[in-house]
């Protein structure tokens, strides 16, 4: 509960996706708004799964712990299934918009592809979905308190930062592989983001025992991530040739020596 | 022929080009734009249909620029804003003091009394910042320049000074440092001094931007000490509308103000309004002011929005009086003729082009926009129970407004209310997140469930 908590929170919770943005998004504007977009995309997807939650609340029994549990558990299956269905919806929107905008300008190409766009929406959900997370407990990871008074987990605001990165990490995924199987048609791919989504969700329903929580998510993480790697035209090949420089191609862009 | 004067025109310089496409805006001013051209007798549609394709592609590409270039200082300006609030206890305490414009109490005792008071506070507070716009409008038509400035530049000293000066000193007490006065006085001095001329004559651009920043976070402040909770809302509101309706009425006062402007061939005030390049003071001998900004496309330049809260700083542009009479002093008494202005500019520039480039268009905003939507972001910042996720979720919503609102501008051409929109979504995820969205999501930070 310091100021120490409170800087390795963040930094672990944001770090990447800030590092990601910083180097790949900030110096394109087109980039840049897509990424703002996509995050309110993912906002008014909570928006209307907060809406029903509440609705349900009201009219269910306030005084009941497991009615509200079940209730929670609900909400939560619905806002995932809402957040997908948004990233379908923003899917579509681009495709709309890239159509027009290719169709409006004299040039060949689109002015930034299909791909950059998934990892980007990808991103702007991500961010969106970790801010709401854990801002607010990082904010009180300023102040003064002690964490589990109460016989609570001692972990609580390290596990937060780990399972948001985790989180903002596994959207960016999700995004990538998600519009990459629309434009390909593979709806069983669409279905196993969703159920993977479904997975990580759930999973986080056995918190505080985070061994059953954190383990599994960085588990799927690591799957998304290599899955993304290969649907954003990755492969072990292209690997190699990058991590020993020879990838030809790439330095004959950045006009490096081999 | 026609061909070969476009060729000729297009070879010269950028500018030529620019003017070029001005020339399809504004039939009235074919004459002088042409560089190096003699005014010939040519129909106002000069533009090839090679050239509008150019024109469109340009203005995609660079749109998503100009967004950028406002979503920058906009962002800047909340996070000051909120920042400030979340630190210096001073702008979020209610020590029972109001502004005179609104002088009705919102402690009452029913709820009905309390929502009659804020709505007549807001109304008062709406017709005193609509009469100022009028008076602006009078003055600007009747070209009462020298009232303008002393106003605009009393306002600004009063900012500068008086207001950063409190500002200062609620931030010493916020982290309790020890200053002496003498300090204090070559502080301000300073930065009131600079700030002054950084906005009304020559400056960096950069700090001229700062400045504008740093007038509009003040001035929010100011309202978000000063506006009890629902009057507060209730002028957001009215703002949006009174904006939208002085900007796309015809008689509205802001469209007849950017009218007369643009006839006269004269920026608004660049300094009530953020500017995201330079205004060039100095290119061709046309009296164009702005050779650059009022170039194509002309539109773009008058994004002016609101200049609803006049109370502030509405600083001029860089064209004073009192720049055209150092000019005339220097160069020697002028009388542009339509000859002498041609002659000129047939002669070989000596100087660099102006940054007319395309990529250096810029947009504008005006000052009451980022007061509004930093008064938006602050108000949720301060008495929000949602916390940060209200203040997130108020700060997306505005910036995809400001983007829609570009969008419209890129597409309409001509000045639009930068309010409406933003503020609408801005309200709208305010008063979601806060009743909505927050029990949501404080209920699943207990169970530590995530979506």
């Amino acid at each position: 509960m310091t100021v120490a908590v409170f800087f390795g929170c963040t930094f672990i919770a944001f770090g990447p996706a800030v590092a990601l943005f910083l180097f790949t998004i900030a110096r394109d504007p087109l980039r840049v708004i897509f990424l703002i977009a996509g995050a309110f995309f993912w906002l008014v997807s909570l928006l209307l799964s907060s809406l029903v939650w509440f609705i349900t609340v009201q009219i269910s029994n306030k005084n009941s712990a497991a009615q509200q549990r079940g209730l929670l558990i609900f909400g939560v299956v619905l806002s995932v299934l809402l957040q997908e269905a948004f990233r379908y919806g923003y899917y579509r929107l681009l495709k709309k918009a890239n159509e027009g905008l290719l169709a409006l300008s004299q040039e060949d190409t689109m002015p930034i592809s299909m791909r950059q766009l998934a990892y980007v929406s990808g991103l702007g959900f991500g961010f969106m979905s970790g801010a709401f997370s854990v801002v607010n407990i990082l904010s009180d990871s300023l102040g003064p308190g002690t964490v589990g008074i109460h016989g609570d987990s001692q972990h609580y605001f390290i596990s937060s930062a780990f399972m948001t990165l985790a989180i903002i990490l596994l959207h960016m995924f999700w995004g990538v592989v998600f519009f990459e199987s629309c434009e390909r048609q593979r709806w069983w791919a669409l279905g196993a983001v969703v159920i993977s989504h479904l997975v990580v969700s759930c999973l986080t329903f056995v918190n505080p025992h985070y061994q059953g929580s954190l383990v599994p998510t960085y588990i799927i993480l690591s799957v998304m991530a290599a899955w993304a790697y290969l649907c954003a035209g990755g492969s072990l090949r292209n690997l190699k040739l990058c991590l020993t420089c020879k990838d030809k191609d790439f330095l004959l862009a950045n006009h490096r020596p081999r | 022929m026609a061909d070969n004067v476009e060729n000729a025109v297009n070879s010269v310089s950028n500018d030529g080009t620019e003017a070029n496409r001005h020339t399809e805006t504004t039939p009235s001013r074919n004459e002088v734009e042409l560089n190096g051209q003699p005014p010939t007798a040519r129909p106002p549609q000069v533009l090839t249909d090679s050239e509008e394709d150019e024109d469109e592609e340009l203005t995609l590409k660079y749109g998503a620029k100009h967004v950028i270039m406002l979503f920058v200082p906009v962002t800047l300006c909340m996070v000051v804003v909120v920042a400030t609030i979340k630190s210096v206890s001073f702008y979020t305490q209610k020590d029972g003091q109001q502004l005179i414009y609104t002088p009705f109490r919102e402690d009452t005792e029913t709820v009905g009394q309390r929502a009659l008071n804020s709505m007549l506070n807001a109304f008062i507070m709406i017709g005193v910042i609509l009469v100022m716009t009028l008076v602006l409008v009078v003055l600007y038509k009747y070209r009462c320049y020298k009232v303008i400035q002393a106003w605009l530049f009393f306002s600004n000293l009063l900012l500068l000074f008086f207001f950063s000066l409190i500002y200062l000193g609620e931030v010493f007490k916020t982290y309790n440092v020890a200053m002496d006065y003498f300090t204090l006085a070559v502080i301000i001095w300073n930065f009131g001094v600079v700030g002054m001329i950084c906005i009304h004559w020559k400056g960096p651009l950069r700090l001229q931007q700062a400045y504008l920043i740093m007038i509009s976070a003040l001035m929010a402040l100011v309202f978000i000490k000063y506006l009890p909770e629902w009057t507060a809302k209730l002028l957001i509101i009215n703002a949006s509308s009174v904006d939208l309706l002085a900007v796309l009425c015809p008689k509205g006062p802001l469209r007849i103000l950017v009218e007369t402007a643009q006839e006269r061939n004269e920026t608004i005030f660049p300094a009530l309004i953020y500017s995201s390049t330079m205004v060039w003071l100095f290119n061709m001998a046309d009296s164009a002011e702005t050779g650059n900004n009022s170039s194509h496309p002309v539109p773009q330049q008058e994004n002016q929005v609101a200049m609803a809260p006049t109370a502030q700083p509405e600083d001029d542009g860089g064209f004073t009086p009192a720049w055209v009479n150092q000019q005339q002093h220097q160069l020697g008494p002028m009388q542009s003729s339509e000859d002498s202005r041609r002659e000129i500019q047939e002669l070989p520039s000596a100087r660099p082009p102006p940054v007319e480039d395309d990529e250096e268009r810029g947009v504008k905003l005006g000052l009451g926009d980022f007061i509004f939507y930093s008064m938006l972001v602050g108000k949720a910042s301060a008495t929000a129970s949602g916390d940060w996720n209200t203040t997130i979720a108020c700060f997306v919503a505005i910036l995809i407004g400001l983007c829609l609102t570009l969008l419209l501008l890129a597409i309409f051409k001509k000045a639009l209310p930068a309010l409406p929109i933003s503020i609408t979504f801005g309200l709208v995820f305010y008063f979601a997140t806060d009743n909505l969205v927050r029990p949501f999501m404080d209920q699943l930070a207990v169970h530590q469930f995530y979506i």
